[in-house]
């Protein structure tokens, strides 16, 4: 059996590309992608600890973290359409109509 | 085997997350996604929770990545952006900010050894059958159930009256 602290690993390890994706990504759709990146990598510790400790509660939680990331992904997407239409861009850095 | 395993699992998982990240193509992205995804469930496999590895694949590499592709080919982007075309200020900033968040994790990863209790294989095999999370879901956790099913019904009402056109006809006449 593989240890838990590898499982934690590759977790951050996915979590710190999901974070490097929404900083240097300017397509509106792929920083979406990487946000459902970083849900699944915390997925992963919380099933990771789950199974080691004996518990079911941490895999109800990721059965939730699934449902709230199909509802974001659903009006996300209809944001970035939504946008698209009105500015012909899916380009967040070109998206500054409430800034300063 | 076990091992073997993992660290294939591993290497795929990171390979594709990275190649999502730095491809050009937004379809080439979503595709590697998918790829990812099914390497996510590989990892719950090799933890002993196989209903989650089927609900994975069902939600996330059938579902949201299906709606994610079709999102694609409605506004129907090109490759424009160039990533690495000229390096700036931001992006140093960036690597520099996810070594930081990595070194973190790590450390708070490393605190935790020896807190756990000892549980036998037999009990790690029973915690993530179809069986033990129903169980827990549909008495403990009913109305948690009852609410997510409220807020992917209002989700879906909201995705339809935001992407839906000419939502200000009245108000221009």
């Amino acid at each position: 059996m593989v240890g838990l602290e590898w499982y934690l690993g590759v977790s951050a390890m996915l979590f710190v590309i999901g974070v490097l994706g929404v900083l240097i990504r300017k397509n509106a759709i792929v920083v979406f992608m990487c946000v459902e990146l970083m849900l699944s990598a915390v997925n992963i510790s919380l099933v990771a600890f789950s199974s080691f400790m004996g518990d079911v509660h941490g895999m109800i939680l990721v059965f939730f973290v699934l449902c709230v990331a199909a509802a974001e992904a659903c009006v996300g997407l209809a944001i970035v359409i939504a946008i698209y239409r009105n500015n012909i861009t899916a380009d967040i850095s070109k998206i500054n109509l409430l800034r300063w | 085997m076990e091992t073997f395993f993992f660290v294939f699992i591993a290497t795929f998982a990171i390979g594709t997350a990275l190649a999502m990240v730095f491809s050009r193509n937004t379809v080439n992205s979503a595709l590697f996604l998918i790829l990812h995804m099914l390497s996510i469930s590989g990892f719950y496999l090799s933890l002993n929770a196989q209903f989650l590895a089927v609900i994975q694949i069902l939600v996330y590499a059938g579902a949201i990545m299906v709606l994610f592709l079709f999102v694609i080919m409605v506004l129907n982007m090109d490759e424009d952006e160039t990533i690495f075309s000229q390096v700036d200020f931001k992006q140093i900033f960036a690597f520099l900010l996810a070594i930081v968040v990595f070194a973190q994790l790590i450390y708070i990863g490393g605190e935790f050894t020896g807190t756990l209790p000892d549980v036998s294989t037999q009990e790690m095999m029973a915690v993530g059958t179809v069986e033990a999370i129903g169980d827990e879901l549909f008495t403990t956790f009913l109305l948690p159930f009852e609410a997510t099913a409220i807020l992917l019904t209002a989700a879906v009402v909201g995705a339809m009256l935001l992407a839906q056109q000419n939502i200000n006809v009245e108000d221009e006449n």
